[in-house]
């Protein structure tokens, strides 16, 4: 799509974000994530660095990983971009989001989305990786709090349960918390106290 | 989705995921930078280029007619709110304090000085002005070498503070006497180390937004901040003089902290400022670059060891002697962190007789250094965990042994090591070091390297053992107070559990996260210990408005300090349930039992209330016992008695390449003690990233400032993170010791992956060389520094 100019220093920019389309007129030095986060309230997309080197920013442009901190909206004209937000869809975290959360593969979050995105893409091109090849891909983003380790594990998982795998649990097990054999529904008081004041507010 | 896994019986104890994750995993979060609000501006900060100078002028008017700009200030326009304070400072010894303004008044003393700030309508034009900024510079000699900077004739920082000294404090025994034993020594080695300077590098760098209501007179400050109650209490009392209560801050999402974050900087006054002074919600976030040159850094020290010991290993003295570089100003807690977190430790997990601790304090010309991820632990550790290695070395007893001959017993405990530290609590260190050895594999390990060295291969394969122990669970009060470690305050913390009229539950804590899983944590414990349903009970938190004061989440603290206070508080509400109960099954009160959320008359426990029952009649109160208070809830400001003190043992196996100097970790074992453990999935990732960091210092990460005081690594694409290819697979046990200190016998899990797993690197990469007649080699072991070593050593 060409672009084209708008006002004197401004470019006129449509893409899809997550499946919605969006046109704007930008800054041409507006870089893509700043238009993410501060133009469309983006903000799961985040900033780690100025050089490249974190990841934090990655999201998918026409389907390959990104780092949106270093490409100018401009360049995005006409792409379909899905970032972190768009990734669980109708409520259902995909398959490398159950992957960070089974295998506690996130401490403080911050480097998750971009972690998800390039992993994703990742497996797209390599269904089946090997541990030295899931390291290796994610050479572009770092973490400071897992030392990298359940992060690993976590594309495992999810290299798994795409290609249809039976689901280990994690360490990060579901708990059945009716075990603890408490009450499910109000305690008779309770259900009385409700139902008098229910009573009240009729009459 | 559910995993299909036999129902536990209590939580404790249990792997259960993160209730923190699926907000971090769907990109909801809400980090310090997602803030907005309506009428946001921005702030950008105009840095010092260079490390020494005195400012001879400023202009800038050309700033302020920059598209954009609503203000531009500088040090002048600040000239009369406070610096900011040094919160803890050595004790015992003066401290010659010089700590920074808001804005530099009159001369820069780091790269990276804050000198102007712009504020604008937009980041980018925020930035856009700061090249509108005029400042004229009388440069000034720099130094950035605490051993160059107590040097006579070396540039000075501060007029206070001559020869560049901060404070001058010792521990131990008198130097003379473990001179005396020193001499006395059958084998005796001495050994220059350094432990580099190294950048926190939290994933999300830091930041401040500032909100003044000028109705109400009411300020809130959203920070990305360990400590908000303290961040609160600093800045109104201490730097803007605003009267407390109304001064509200709030920490957001946290993204990863390691200490950098505990501290006051000067953006969460100035955002107020701002705010007040141009009737605007005010932004600030760093730049990785900022971030890397101004927010603090952590260990630069240099220190000398002399150790004395038998010829069968026994460690009879040790005198350690260090320069602690803590920048060009002090930072909110350094001077205590490089003695009280440092000296007192350096005995580490050993019965020692003589020991004689040193440490001077420096300025110079380069960011703070402040705690930053064990704080003083791992600076000790290296210390006395290198010196084993030189015993061994110099008696020829096996490493693992020399540690094993001079352990603490177990029978020795609560164990005093005569510098000043509180006692060790509980410990057992043979089990751990046995159990990694084990793991390790260590003695078919002798045999390999024994057989590579005969056969000249080309691949070293070297052996690296660290036992460590740490202080965790900060601390006593009255001992760390101004009465005895010189910090500032208490280090108590704060809890309220309330249960509602529907008995779900809300627990408010001190304590806060920044990715440690504290909502989950906690959730498990108040689950178990008040008997409701874990779904049931929100844990709040980073929030000072209406919450009771808490001093924050580093040292190790959260679950054996905070934990604690909800412990207690959950207890002091089961006691007024218990009595509520009794009223309503007509009992006396000592004849009701509780247990997981039910209450019964002894021998009678069919007529049962239950929690919800009892909350719902404590907060309607048609019916309380005559004198009982309604509502059903109980705040606890729990001081603890002691610290506790996490140990184990970890042992690193490398590979060297002979040819290239490139280390390989082929192995890597830690088995640590952390007590009882509350959710050992959280507990093992605690280690796992401090292992990360342990290994980082060893092989790659290390700040370089060049002899100008330029950071030469001042981008991600210097200074070096490691990535996931660039680390091992960590092979983690636990033996479990538990500890009197808290009803819960934890100990504490945050920092001793960092603290044990850098030395036995260290000793690792060392003993690969050591047949080449290498001693010791200072950090990181890049492939050029051990190539040259290994040049050195053979030649």
């Amino acid at each position: 799509m060409a672009t084209t100019m708008t006002a004197p220093g401004r470019v006129a920019v449509r893409m899809k974000v997550n499946g919605v389309e969006y046109a704007a007129d930008v800054e041409p030095r507006l870089l893509l994530v700043s238009f993410l986060r501060d133009n469309l309230g983006l903000t799961g997309t985040h900033i780690g660095c100025d050089t490249s080197q974190c990841g934090a920013c990655v999201i998918h442009l026409d389907g390959e990983p990104v780092k949106s901190c270093t490409l100018l909206t401009a360049q995005a004209n006409g792409a379909e971009l899905t970032t972190i937000e768009g990734v669980a869809k109708n409520g259902e975290y995909d398959a490398m989001q159950m992957g960070f959360w089974e295998m506690h593969g996130l401490q403080c979050g911050y480097c998750t989305p971009g972690m998800i995105m390039t992993a994703n893409a990742f497996l797209d091109r390599n269904p089946d990786p090997t541990e030295a090849e899931i390291r290796h891909a994610l050479e572009g983003n770092l973490c400071r709090c897992t030392g990298y380790q359940n992060i690993v594990k976590a594309v495992q998982y999810a290299a798994k349960q795409r290609s249809g795998g039976a689901m280990e649990p994690g360490p990060g097990t579901d708990l059945d918390f009716e075990h603890k054999d408490v009450i499910e529904h109000a305690p008779e008081d309770l259900q009385d106290w409700g139902d008098q004041l229910a009573g009240q507010e009729e009459r | 989705m559910a995993a299909t896994i036999e129902a536990p019986e209590l939580l404790v104890g249990q792997p259960i995921r993160r209730r923190e994750d699926p907000k971090l995993m769907t990109g909801s979060g809400n980090f310090l930078d997602d803030i907005r609000l309506p009428g946001m501006s921005y702030a950008a900060i105009l840095r010092s280029p260079v490390a020494h100078a005195r400012i001879t002028s400023i202009d800038t008017t050309k700033a302020r007619n920059m598209p954009g700009v609503i203000g531009v200030f500088t040090g002048e326009d600040l000239a009369d709110v406070n610096p900011l304070p040094c919160a803890w400072q050595a004790a015992g010894v003066e401290n010659n304090v010089a700590t920074p303004r808001l804005l530099a008044l009159g001369e820069v003393r780091q790269v990276g000085d804050p000198i102007a700030v712009v504020v604008a309508e937009s980041v980018y034009q925020a930035n856009d002005a700061l090249e509108g900024i005029e400042v004229d510079f009388e440069e000034l000699q720099a130094v950035v070498d605490s051993r160059e900077a107590v040097k006579p004739g070396a540039p000075q920082l501060h007029e206070n503070a001559p020869n560049n000294i901060v404070m001058h404090w010792t521990c131990g025994a008198d130097a003379e006497t473990v001179d005396k034993a020193l001499a006395g020594a059958e084998v005796r080695v001495s050994q220059s180390v350094a432990n580099q300077r190294l950048i926190p590098t939290a994933m999300e760098p830091r930041g401040s937004v500032g909100l003044y209501e000028p109705a109400t007179q009411e300020y809130t400050l959203w920070a990305t901040s360990q400590a908000p109650h303290v961040h609160k209490l600093v800045v109104a009392a201490f730097v803007l003089g605003i009267p407390e209560q109304k001064i509200r801050v709030i920490a957001p999402d946290v993204g990863g902290g390691f200490g950098s974050k505990i501290f006051v900087y000067f953006d969460m006054p100035l955002v107020l400022w701002l705010s007040k002074a141009l009737g605007r919600p005010v932004k600030f976030f760093e730049d990785r670059t900022e971030n890397y040159l101004h927010t603090t850094h952590g260990r630069d020290h240099h220190t000398d060891i002399e150790i004395g010991a038998t010829k069968d290993g026994k460690i009879t003295a040790l005198k350690v002697s260090t320069l602690a570089n803590l920048g060009a100003y002090l930072s909110t807690v350094a001077p205590g962190v490089a003695t009280t977190l440092y000296g007192r430790m350096v005995a580490g997990c050993y019965k020692i007789p003589n020991i004689h601790v040193d440490v001077k304090g420096v300025y110079t010309n380069t960011a703070m250094v402040d705690a930053y991820r064990g704080a003083g632990r791992p600076e000790a550790t290296f210390v006395i965990e290198r010196a084993c290695d030189l015993v061994a070395d110099a008696t020829g007893v096996d490493p693992a042994e020399v540690r094993r001959r001079n352990f603490i017993q177990p029978a020795d405990f609560p164990y005093d090591t005569g510098i000043g530290m509180l006692p060790y609590d509980s410990g057992n260190y043979v089990p751990a070091l046995d159990l990694a050895l084990q793991h390790a594999g260590y003695a078919s390990l002798l045999e390999q390297q024994a057989a590579r060295r005969a056969n000249g291969g080309r691949k070293l394969l070297g052996i690296g053992v660290s036992s460590y122990v740490e202080v965790c669970g900060i601390a006593p009060s009255k001992w760390i107070g101004l009465s005895g470690e010189g910090w500032g305050a208490g280090l108590w913390e704060s809890a309220d559990v309330r249960v509602y009229l529907t008995g779900k539950v809300s627990v408010t804590s001190g304590s806060l996260p920044h990715g440690q899983g504290h909502e989950t944590t906690f959730a498990q414990i108040v689950a178990d210990r008040l008997g409701v349903p874990y779904d049931d009970i929100e844990i709040e938190h980073s929030d000072t408005k209406g919450t009771p004061f808490g001093f924050g989440s580093y040292g190790s603290r959260s679950l054996t300090v905070g934990g604690t206070a909800i412990y207690k508080s959950v207890d002091k509400v089961v006691e007024k349930a218990k009595l509520l109960a009794a009223h309503m099954l007509e009992a006396a009160p000592e004849d009701i039992v509780y247990e997981n959320g039910k209450a019964w008359v002894k021998g009678s426990p069919d007529a049962v209330k239950t929690i919800q029952d009892i909350a719902l009649q404590a907060h309607v109160a048609y019916d309380l016992p005559s004198g009982m208070e309604p509502g059903l809830e109980a705040v606890t400001y729990y001081d603890p008695p002691n610290c506790t003190f996490p140990f184990g043992t970890h042992v690193c196996v490398v590979e060297v390449d002979r040819d290239t100097g490139n280390v390989e970790i082929i192995k890597y074992v830690g088995v640590d003690d952390v007590g009882n453990v509350i959710n050992p999935m959280i507990v093992d990732g605690q280690f796992h990233g401090g292992i990360a960091q342990g290994i980082a210092q060893a092989l790659y990460e290390g700040a370089v400032y060049a002899d100008n005081g330029e950071l030469i690594t001042a981008t991600m694409n210097d200074y070096a993170i490691p990535k996931a290819s660039m680390l091992p697979t960590y092979e983690l046990d636990r033996t479990v010791t538990t500890t009197d200190v808290n009803p819960m016998g934890a100990k504490g899990a945050g920092e001793a992956g960092t603290i044990g797993s850098t030395p036995a690197v260290a000793n690792a990469v060392v003993d690969a060389l050591s047949h080449l007649g290498v001693k010791h080699l200072d950090m990181p072991y890049t492939p050029e520094r051990v190539w040259r070593a290994m040049q050195n050593g053979n030649a």
